[in-house]
């Protein structure tokens, strides 16, 4: 009997993907372990493994179908000696169901068993969401997002008890990207005569769109400034990297790491995470590196940072970085941290401000180290000064506890000895 | 002796709740059996809902009939054969009782004329059953078997005691659906959808009627509002009716009854040829040896879950006997949920009591479903009510039928239909719009975005809706 192949779901949180390209064709023998398809999700691409062995009969799903739903049937698998004359007369007899015998393709995943509480990883939008009128306009009303919802009418749909149901959790809806208020950029574009290239936006910068536009607008954000002086960290950089011998290279965004990791282990306060009806204090410092790469913002996590050697990170961080630019990563390799970095120091960015990754509660802006003049002792030097900003989510960390949390990473970037205790 | 006794499902009474269950059973491929003691169809088509339209239709026709003059046209010494409007109606029962045996057939489904009675793990005695109207039974007791096994045996009028029904004087619904000859006059006991649809009846055909009712006014599960606009045309058309009264005493007399009926504080005495006693219908939970299993029995009822299984695995009651409300259209698709979570089919869904519809085919009509305005604020809700009246609606006026209201109850917060409220011609066809749109959680914005034809009574299904939120175009 053929053998269904069917969408895996590459994360615990995937529900659809883009079958971004077949590796094998139609006819093609295939072993257990032999990639055959990559697959686009909303974070990365992720390479798609047979699990058993025979030749592709027929494949259903052509390379570049956006938005196919876990275990939709992708392609069947032949096995010895079958025909494919077989095909058909299994299809019409499935009819679509999921076959008794259906092995869901793998893709190498190992989701940590410390998956955050809640991290709903917002859907693509945009994809045919089916729910009674009454469900959405309660869901617009209470700013619940329907993709998150799973529907028990007819066919799926969401009814009214679905939405009256979800948890206060899942209401953090991605208003904006859906609903565009005023003329769209395009059709004013159009309007006016504009002229522009116009690109299919990817699954990753949906979800960009979607995370952030939640974030900004549901998190009540406040932000607090420091310039921090950067010499002692210079200079310990510095002789480190000489005694390194070329075993490793720190980068002053690895010590930022390691301070900010160092820092929540003193003010926990700020390892922090809302979740409607109760606050999470995380006990480990994961923390969210944000990367830039050619289709957009991810961020890679250095999980208990707080326990891991300066060369630890900084090799970490290299290998992270490399892959996140490769689309590469495992979904558990950028899911789940419980504070975020965004550096813009390289770009001679001096200060700006981030908006905070939910659920999380903090994120720091690192700003370029300048060298400019300093008063110490009464006297004017010259010295070099990193400006941070922290963003706080206030309903989970007040002003104080905010402040607190940078003076204690201010302690330890600028006297980086500090964080050998 | 049949020559099957072992079936997936055996379905006890074939009324509107047994007879459906068993045919979607047939249709998802399960070997059934339908025991039935009495008559295929039970009370709704042989002595309710299909029998009493039959004689309501003549009564309409009859109460057109003097009235003409109103539409142009002058008839004389019109006159009616009592016998053969009851005919009529036994015919429209027996062709549909005839279907049924029909349908009975076509899914193949093994029918058994006799008495069930549980016996314990999945079996059940058929024995022999002196209710049966001109069919043949089971001969000799038998027992068969069922992996599955729905009770659906109905209900019957309630009794009061010192008011059994005496077949002669004092009716039931059965009584009064096959009268001999047309009493002069008659008093019904209980204002619900059965004391009012045969107190209309009897008026139509000329009878002077009175009507008597415990509570402060008739058809009490419905809105006040739409109570009082059918109460007052009901005495338009020369009914009598006592609300806040009580039936004291009866006292018979050779060919009549006269009745104590204390209202306000002081007795009245009635007296009519014939008294009906509409005051509700107890379930029959009785000799189907429920003692034999877990079934639990709460007021009357069998106690069922949302998907009807009872206490006792793998049987599960349907219908009248499952509990309120007492509705023909509830039993069948309780039989359908039932089957096919028994079926193990996808998407089936719990009843939903507040999108059942209710109709009463009195002149005029009463339907409805949902909350009315009154329990809408008792749950808490900030309503929006919409009101819309015949006498703004060219249809009905052309039809002559300019008495009425359509009431519509929204949550004033999100939109949803919290219940319908129809009085006035033909609202028993209208209610299912409203039915679709509620089932289906419609807000007023797809109410008032549907295209309603013209001219049509369902025009003011749209006004209404618009009325609700300070829109009616017509009134």
């Amino acid at each position: 009997m053929p053998i269904s192949i069917l969408m895996p779901a590459l994360s615990p949180t995937m529900t659809e993907g883009k079958l971004a390209k077949w590796t094998k064709k139609e006819g093609d023998k295939i072993k257990p372990g032999e990639v055959i398809a990559e697959i686009e999700t909303d974070k990365a691409t992720m390479e798609v493994e047979a699990v058993d062995s025979g030749k592709i009969g027929k494949i259903l799903v052509p390379a570049g179908t956006e938005g196919v739903p876990v275990n939709k049937l992708i392609a069947v698998l032949l096995e010895d000696g079958e025909d494919a004359s077989t095909i058909d007369a299994y299809l019409a007899n499935d009819n679509g169901k999921k076959p008794a015998t259906a092995s869901t393709a793998q893709a190498e995943t190992k989701t940590t068993a410390a998956a955050p509480a809640a991290a709903p990883v917002a859907q693509a939008s945009g994809a045919r969401v089916f729910a009674t009128p009454l469900a959405r306009r309660i869901a617009k009303d209470k700013g619940i997002n329907l993709s998150n919802i799973r529907g028990s009418g007819p066919h799926g749909r969401i009814v009214k008890s679905d939405v009256e149901n979800a948890k206060p959790g899942a209401a953090s809806a991605p208003r904006a990207g859906n609903v565009p208020s005023g003329p769209g950029a395009r059709q004013l574009s159009d309007l006016l005569g504009m002229s522009y290239d116009a690109q299919p936006v990817s699954g990753m910068r949906k979800t960009i769109a979607a995370r952030l536009s939640e974030s900004k607008q549901t998190i009540p954000h406040f932000y607090l400034t420091t310039d921090c002086r950067i010499d002692a960290l210079l200079k310990a950089r510095a002789a480190l990297n000489d005694a390194a011998g070329g075993k490793y290279k720190l980068s002053v965004n690895d010590f930022v790491i390691k301070a900010v990791a160092a820092a929540l282990m003193k003010i926990p306060a700020a390892n922090m995470a809302w979740a409607e009806t109760e606050v999470l204090q995380y006990k480990n410092a994961d923390i969210s590196v944000a990367v830039a790469t050619p289709n957009g913002l991810i961020t890679p996590i250095i999980k208990e940072a707080q326990n891991k050697t300066l060369p630890q990170i900084s090799s970490e961080m290299k290998d992270l970085a490399a892959r996140a630019r490769d689309g590469k990563l495992k979904p558990s390799e950028y899911q789940g941290g419980t504070f975020s970095i965004s550096n813009l120091g390289m770009y001679g960015v001096k200060d700006f401000a981030a908006i905070i990754n939910p659920p999380q509660a903090c994120i720091l802006a690192v700003g370029a180290g300048v060298e400019q003049p300093v008063v110490e002792n009464g006297q004017i030097v010259v010295g070099t000064v990193m400006s941070v900003t922290l963003s706080v989510d206030h309903r989970v960390v007040d002003g104080a506890v905010g402040a607190e949390y940078l003076k204690a990473f201010k302690d330890c970037i600028e006297n980086p000895i500090l964080m050998l205790v | 002796m049949t020559a099957e006794t072992s079936f997936d499902i055996v379905v006890i009474g074939a009324g509107p709740g047994g007879y459906v269950a068993a045919i979607r059973a047939a249709q998802l491929g399960m070997k059934v059996a339908v025991v039935e003691g009495s008559h295929l169809g039970g009370i709704c088509l042989n002595w309710g809902c299909i029998p009493t339209k039959a004689l309501l239709k003549s009564s309409e026709i009859n109460h057109l009939l003097h009235n003409l003059d109103q539409y142009g046209f002058k008839a004389e010494k019109v006159t009616f054969d009592f016998k053969k409007i009851v005919e009529r109606s036994r015919a429209v029962s027996k062709q549909l009782t005839g279907g049924i045996g029909h349908l009975m057939k076509k899914n193949k489904i093994t029918v058994l004329m006799g008495l069930a009675k549980l016996q314990g793990k999945g079996k059940i005695e058929v024995s022999p059953s002196k209710w049966l109207e001109g069919v043949k039974g089971v001969e000799k007791t038998e027992i068969i078997t069922a992996k599955h096994i729905i009770i659906a045996t109905g209900a019957r009028a309630r009794v009061i005691p010192g008011f059994e029904p005496d077949k002669k004087l004092v009716w039931t619904y059965r009584e009064a659906m096959v009268p001999t000859e047309m009493p002069k006059s008659l008093i019904v006991v209980g204002s619900g959808a059965i004391g009012i649809e045969f107190a209309s009846f009897y008026r139509n055909m000329g009878a002077d009627v009175t009507v008597i009712e415990a509570v402060d006014r008739i058809m009490p599960v419905e809105d006040e509002e739409i109570s009082a606009i059918a109460r007052k045309q009901l005495e338009k058309g020369g009914m009598k009716i006592l609300t806040g009264a009580k039936l004291q005493k009866l006292d018979k007399g050779a060919n009549n009854v006269t009745a104590h009926v204390e209202v306000g504080g002081k007795v009245e005495k009635l007296t009519a040829d014939r008294i009906i006693m509409a005051v509700g219908v107890v379930a029959n939970t009785e000799n189907l040896g429920l003692e034999n299993t877990k079934v639990k029995v709460d007021r009357g009822f069998i106690v069922t879950d949302q998907y009807l299984q009872t206490g006792e695995p793998g049987v599960y009651a349907i219908g009248d006997v499952a509990g309120a409300p007492m509705l023909a259209h509830k039993a069948s698709h309780e039989g359908i949920i039932c089957v096919e979570k028994i079926a193990g089919l996808k998407d089936v869904h719990p009843m939903k009591k507040e999108n059942i519809p209710g109709c009463t085919y009195c002149t005029p009509q009463v339907a409805s479903v949902g909350l009315t305005e009154k329990a809408a604020k008792e749950k808490g809700y900030t309503v929006k009510v919409g009101k819309f009246p015949f006498i703004g609606n060219g249809k009905a006026i052309a039809l002559g039928e300019p008495e009425g209201l359509i009431k519509t109850v929204f949550d004033a917060k999100t939109g949803e239909l919290l219940g319908a409220h129809l009085v006035g011609a033909e609202v028993t066809e209208l209610i299912q719009g409203y039915v679709l749109g509620k089932t289906n959680e419609l807000t007023e914005a797809e109410f008032m975005h549907t295209v309603y034809a013209h001219p049509t009574l369902s025009e003011m299904m749209h006004e209404s809706v618009l009325s609700a939120y300070g829109r009616a175009i017509h009134f």
